[in-house]
């Protein structure tokens, strides 16, 4: 007997729809972060839910000594799952490769999830900051996962600065307003049709999830949506079927819109009910 | 000497960053340091002195989007 699928992975033999990142398969296309849950337990019930294979984590002040820190590596240590270490709320080139370096070294690993923000309100990235950050931890053997915009000209200048992914904005991060500009989304999945392409910040319901992998996303990252929902656990599932869903739609091909109405039904041998002709 | 060390000001007699981390509390916890803004590795801690009003940052892992 087949093993039923567990959520977030496709229905089909393992292999044939797995996601490459740096070299290596994912069979998941959803990304979980591990902030803003009420409490450790809920995380880790929602990380499962989820089928993720990659988590993000990130790198804070030790404070002074109250095994915080220790706990958090032993509880994601214990998912047995990807780590993507970010480097959230760098303002500088500098300060992100700092941390980024010091992130390799507690979660042995060369991935990051590279952000340099422009702005507090919008957290915006700074594009400039963030090519050039990325130039240098490319250079150093990093696998850089850069935040980025939806900017065609920005996404070519990361991929020259030695990024394999990108992971551009669908809104700002923690607004859960959904893909905000859909065109540029698509823009850019047509101009880098064989890069792989991870929405990452604004997601804020499964609907938009789905959106996004109908338009090619190969993966989701998503925080704030899940760790905010009333059940974790349970809006992590309805996020890993909606990514799924999402994913299926587009292998198996949406229909092309039309402006006007097409009856699905067939009009050949549509029956008449005329009255007969009294004559 | 004074040094500071997460932000906060510090009084220490560690002559380098493994003395200080030694001090502190913190050589077994899974931690990553800097110093002045440079990554010292866990390696190269012994070897990474401490002067006056450096500024030292210590972290460790924590949740993260």
């Amino acid at each position: 007997m087949t093993a039923m699928p567990r959520s977030g992975e496709l229905p089909l033999p393992q292999d044939e729809d797995a996601l490459e990142l740096y070299g290596e398969s994912v069979h998941s296309r959803m990304l979980l972060g591990t902030a803003l849950y009420s409490s450790p337990e809920i995380m880790r019930m929602a990380v499962e839910a989820s089928g993720a294979g990659i988590v993000t984590v990130s790198l804070r002040r030790e404070s002074g000594g109250d095994g915080s820190g220790q706990r958090f590596w032993d509880l994601v240590r214990n998912l047995g799952l990807r780590l993507l270490p970010n480097t959230a709320g760098c303002h500088t080139v500098k300060e992100a490769v700092t941390t980024a370096q010091m992130a390799r070294e507690v979660f042995e690993t060369d991935w990051v999830k590279l952000e340099v923000i422009a702005n507090d309100d919008t957290l915006q990235p700074d594009v400039f900051g963030l090519v050039e950050a990325a130039r240098i931890l490319s250079g150093e053997g990093f696998k850089v996962f850069p935040y980025c915009t939806d900017d065609l000209s920005v996404a070519e200048r990361l991929l020259t600065a030695g990024c394999e992914v990108l992971m551009p904005w669908a809104a700002p991060i923690g607004t859960g307003r959904g893909l905000i500009n859909p065109y540029a989304l698509r823009s850019l999945r047509a101009y880098f049709p064989k890069t792989p392409l991870i929405v990452d910040a604004g997601i804020g319901a499964p609907s938009h999830a789905a959106g996004a992998m109908e338009l090619g996303f190969d993966a989701i990252l998503l925080n704030t949506a899940v760790a905010k929902a009333k059940d974790p656990a349970i809006m992590a599932e309805a996020f890993a079927k909606s990514i799924l869903a999402g994913r299926l739609a587009y292998r198996a091909g949406l229909m092309p819109q039309r402006d006007m109405a097409s009856p699905s039904t067939p009009l050949a041998g549509l029956a008449s009910f005329d009255m007969p002709d009294a004559s | 000497m004074k040094i500071k060390v997460n932000g906060e000001l510090k009084l220490t007699a560690a002559k380098n960053l493994e003395e200080l981390c030694r001090e502190l509390g913190v050589t077994e916890a899974r931690i990553a340091t800097a110093r002045n803004g440079e990554f010292v590795p866990a390696a190269a801690r012994a070897k990474a002195g401490i002067a006056e009003g450096d500024a030292i940052e210590i972290l460790s892992p924590r949740q993260g989007g």
